[in-house]
């Protein structure tokens, strides 16, 4: 018997896809969430947009609250550490919790580092913003990536352009001459080996999920069709007017995420979704999207 | 490529790798997401994922009893998740079983991912040549009727099982790059195919 193999823990997020990832601050919203279909809940203090509206420094939830969430679902718990925190992903993995997520919504610990991912049994997932970056965490030994976006708005241009800049930035490669792709490697500052394989593969070696600022069933298909192959939650579903029925309609969203007679069956019955704030409207210091090397 | 059209329901979980191995061993491989779509199949593979997403998802393009009706007549490989709703006996309220294998099966036995493991097994189909296992959270066959085949096991655990026409492992044979088990399942949908030309010839 071996534990803690990459492809056990890629493997993982193999089993993610085609699901929605759901932030949750209590027992109740994560039965919520697993009652609607969720995949997988996040567990955290506090949901992004109220650490943007809370300030001071975000950390590691309480390891007491993370475990009475475990105890209350069957499906696979995540939770977030501080980028670089080596320390609190190592609590982490020591209570069980099934991914960990080295996060930019919690202040960094580190400001040029992240945490080397490999020396770990559980897998990690990490933002990216671009190739470059997603390849960068890879290296490292990230089994999951995800957008970035702007967490905490409710505003998905940030995602949108996360991801499409991830799938262009894919689909160039896949058409340069093998005698460029070194210099393009050094454009991404990402390890060659890793762009060789997306050259030749046309994917990220791991799973490429979406998130920060889906609010709607629209914007869970939005990022699918972008390339996404599941998506995350925060805010969205907690902050709106109708968690319950918003958590099911995003879950069948994702899943036919092609087929908009069913989105539109799926989007009429919801009321109000949260309010949010225009991501534009940040100031560069203000956006989580910046933290991370 | 054979005419063999086999099915991969596409609600939720590793569909896509499923289906990639089937169209390696060379049949047509269909994604599932409407109960239309099981009219042009004649096999189904219940992938891995989870079983609450799977069955909270019932119901809303294809229905539960859909399925039933399928699998009455045509072979499902069902693996991990997909396991866990062909098997008995899970007393989990947020599940529901469809019953075709006579195995009492338990979800996520093993503990939290960082238990997760690799293990080389022996089919029983093809004893020469190990295979690589791969669980992942992984549910447990607890015990089997008397129809139940075990074509593999971990240790005195059965892996992997057959009762009649149905296949289910604990294990991800789709996450590998070995496809015994999946030609094995292609077999029995062709010979079940094969009866039923005879029949109605």
């Amino acid at each position: 018997m071996k534990k803690g193999a990459f492809e056990v823990k890629a493997g993982l997020s193999e089993m993610l896809k085609g699901g929605v990832i759901m932030d949750v601050t209590n027992v109740d919203q994560a039965k919520i969430a697993e009652d609607a279909g969720a995949v997988s809940v996040m567990a955290l203090e506090r949901i992004p947009a109220d650490i943007r509206a809370h300030g001071g420094i975000a950390r590691m939830s309480n390891p007491d609250m993370i475990l009475k969430i475990r105890e209350a679902v069957s499906i696979p718990v995540m939770a977030k550490c501080r980028i670089g925190h080596f320390a609190e992903a190592q609590i982490l993995q020591e209570i069980g919790v099934d991914f960990i997520d080295e996060s930019e919504v919690l202040t960094p610990a580190d400001e040029e580092n992240h945490i080397w991912k490999k020396d770990f049994r559980v897998p990690f997932v990490c933002g990216c913003r671009d190739l470059g970056e997603a390849l960068r965490r890879i290296g490292e030994g990230a089994a999951l990536i995800r957008t970035k976006g702007e967490p905490g708005t409710g505003d998905i241009v940030e995602a949108v352009r996360h991801m499409r800049k991830v799938m262009m930035q894919i689909r160039k490669l896949t058409i340069l001459d093998k005698s460029e792709l070194m210099t393009e490697a050094k454009h991404l500052g990402a390890p060659f080996e890793i762009v060789e394989w997306v050259a030749e593969n046309g994917r990220l070696p791991v799973p490429n999920f979406a998130a920060g600022g889906v609010a709607t069933p629209a914007d869970a298909s939005l990022m699918m069709q972008l390339g996404a192959e599941t998506v995350f939650v925060g805010s969205g579903i907690f902050m709106s007017d109708d968690p319950k029925p918003r958590a099911e309609a995003i879950v069948k969203a994702v899943t036919h995420y092609d087929d908009p007679a069913a989105l539109a069956e799926i989007s009429k019955r919801l009321k109000e979704a949260m309010v949010g704030i225009s991501a534009s409207g940040l100031e560069e210091k203000e956006k989580m999207a910046n933290r991370g090397w | 490529m054979s005419d063999l059209r086999i099915g991969v329901l596409g609600i939720q979980g590793a569909y896509a790798r499923h289906a990639e191995m089937l169209s390696s061993a060379g049949v047509a491989a269909e994604i599932i997401k409407y109960r239309e779509q099981l009219s042009g199949i004649t096999g189904l593979v219940i992938p891995g994922g989870e079983s609450t997403t799977l069955t909270r998802m019932m119901g809303f393009r294809i229905d539960y009893e859909d399925i039933l009706n399928f699998a009455a007549a045509f072979p499902v490989f069902g693996t991990c998740a997909g396991l866990i709703l062909l098997g008995t006996g899970c007393k989990d309220p947020r599940i529901r079983q469809l019953g075709f294998l006579d195995a009492v099966v338990t979800r996520n036995a093993y503990g939290s991912q960082k238990e997760s493991f690799t293990e080389e097994i022996t089919l029983a189909f093809d004893p020469g040549k190990h295979f690589h296992a791969i669980f992942i959270r992984a549910p447990k066959i607890l015990s089997t009727g008397r129809s139940v085949r075990v074509l593999a096991a971990y240790g005195n655990q059965p892996v992997l099982i057959e009762s009649g026409m149905h296949l289910g492992a604990s294990f991800h044979p789709e996450l590998t790059q070995d496809s015994r088990i999946h030609r094995y399942f292609i077999q029995k949908v062709k010979e079940i195919n094969d009866g039923k030309t005879r029949r109605t010839a």
